[in-house]
């Protein structure tokens, strides 16, 4: 079953300040992602595998064509849903991690990671729960959860990031090199994470620059090519 | 969220003299949600504030309200009675200065209290309770209920305002650049504040705000504006992540780190 779909993409950054340049990132890109499936997209540095990560959350605003995601049992267009729309979809079905958090002052860690399941309706004991057991599977010592991550090492407040992407169990998650500057021991365990989430039926597309993780994570490659080289 | 928007602005305008402030602000409102407006000053946000409330007279256009009960009303149309009835029960409008939005001569439980009052609250001992409860949700000291706004610091004056404000427990909340003129801990400790009551009261906000920092930590949505017309509208990351405007550009170019 297919949980995205997207159908002749285009994006294209036009900056005003530049006198009006237009770059074009994306043209006609076609990709289906099923419940259970993990795609890494895969191509050099600057071909916009960032780009269509965050055109399928529905952060950036493509041109043309669709992004269909499975919602609440219907194929939803994100592209031009409303934005209410576009925040339900994201409260319940798309989750995206990347490897920065977005510190927010005077929140406690485990507040942090409990957030979206809040969001969802989750109760506060529930929700701290799980936002625990994630932390503690993540290695955050339990004497960290009651600050705020602001001055925790980058490698922590990836981290806790993960963890929050991953408490809320979403139906399709989109990772942004979710591993990158992990060590060794906290890579197998979010590789851990990311296949339990594949083997629950989540349908997942991830950057992933370093190929044992693409390796160990990975069902199927999509390999995209630069507009301005000839296919 | 329910399937009905709070609030319909339809082709707002707003001129002073020959100087146009709104031009045809058209936006939707629903339950629940925190509205950011950007855009630099003299872009008419602020008087676009005030005419929601009630503060100022439009020109044109129509502003409806779904009443708590279920009716639709249209402020533009709406009697000076109901319009003030309205204000200060099921709407709230936090002031950028709290000397604007609090009695400066009357003790901080008394600020609380005035609204309570209005509504026919005679209760001392009610009053005084409700007074003590909001001090706590907006982390005052309770033992300074009888303390005069005066000899309270930036922060606190202007967490008073908001508890002024939410003690009649209103569904929608106006807020003119809440934080602005604070010192930076201060005002973090102010948007964590206004994050936990939106999220703990189900409030809609409409923020005006100069800060896209600020705009990215509160508002769900954004609305630009800029020589009094709404120029880009989307979600706050959409909008400051990929905007499309060139002014958007700007304004997001002009700054450090949002």
């Amino acid at each position: 079953m297919d949980m995205i779909r997207v159908e002749n993409l285009a994006k294209s950054f036009t900056l005003h300040l530049r006198g009006g340049v237009s770059l074009p990132v994306l043209r006609d890109v076609f990709l289906s992602v099923a419940a259970g499936e993990c795609v890494t997209l895969h191509g050099p540095s600057g071909v916009g595998k960032s780009t269509l990560l965050r055109s399928i959350y529905g952060n950036y605003r493509p041109q043309d064509g669709r992004i269909l995601i499975r919602h609440d049992g219907t194929m939803t267009d994100i592209v031009d849903a409303e934005p209410r729309i576009v925040m339900a979809i994201r409260r319940c079905t798309l989750g995206y991690v990347s490897q920065f958090l977005r510190v927010i002052p005077r929140v406690a860690t485990l507040d942090v990671v409990a957030e979206p399941l809040l969001a969802r309706g989750i109760g506060a004991a529930a929700a701290r729960a799980r936002a625990g057991e994630l932390l503690a599977r993540l290695q955050i010592p339990e004497r960290m959860w009651s600050l705020p991550p602001a001055t925790f090492s980058g490698g922590e407040q990836q981290r806790i990031n993960i963890a929050r992407g991953f408490a809320a169990e979403y139906p399709v998650l989109l990772l942004d090199e979710p591993t990158a500057s992990l060590d060794e021991q906290n890579r197998k365990i979010v590789i851990n994470l990311i296949n339990d989430s594949r083997a629950r039926g989540a349908a997942i597309v991830a950057i992933v620059h370093d190929s044992e993780t693409r390796a160990a994570i990975a069902t199927r490659l999509f390999t995209m090519q630069s507009l301005g080289v000839a296919a | 969220m329910t399937d009905i928007p709070l609030l319909e602005v339809e082709k707002l305008r707003k001129s002073f003299g020959r100087q146009i402030a709104c031009r045809d602000v058209t936006f939707e409102l629903w339950p629940g949600e925190v509205l950011g407006i950007v855009g630099e000053s003299g872009s008419g946000k602020s008087t676009l504030l005030n005419c929601l409330a009630s503060r100022l007279p439009v020109d044109a256009g129509a502003i409806r309200y779904r009443l708590a009960g279920g009716d639709s009303v249209d402020l533009v149309a709406a009697s000076e009675a109901q319009k003030r009835h309205l204000m200060r029960t099921e709407w709230g409008f936090v002031q950028q200065h709290a000397r604007d939005g609090l009695r400066m001569d009357f003790s901080a439980g008394a600020n609380i209290g005035e609204r309570l009052m209005a509504l026919g609250g005679r209760h001392y001992g009610d009053l005084r309770q409700a007074a003590l409860d909001w001090m706590t949700a907006v982390e005052m000291p309770p033992d300074r209920v009888d303390d005069l706004p005066r000899v309270f610091s930036g922060g606190m004056q202007q967490r008073l305002q908001i508890a002024r404000n939410l003690v009649t427990r209103p569904r929608i909340v106006l807020m003119d650049e809440p934080t602005g003129g604070l010192d930076v801990s201060v005002q973090a400790r102010l948007l964590d504040l206004i994050r936990r009551l939106v999220q703990d009261y189900h409030l809609a906000v409409i923020i005006v705000t100069h800060d896209l920092g600020v705009a990215r930590l509160l508002a769900d949505r954004l609305m630009v504006m800029r020589h009094g017309e709404v120029v880009e509208t989307g979600l706050t990351d959409q909008l400051l992540d990929d905007p499309q405007h060139a002014y958007t550009q700007l304004l997001v170019s002009s700054v450090l780190g949002v």
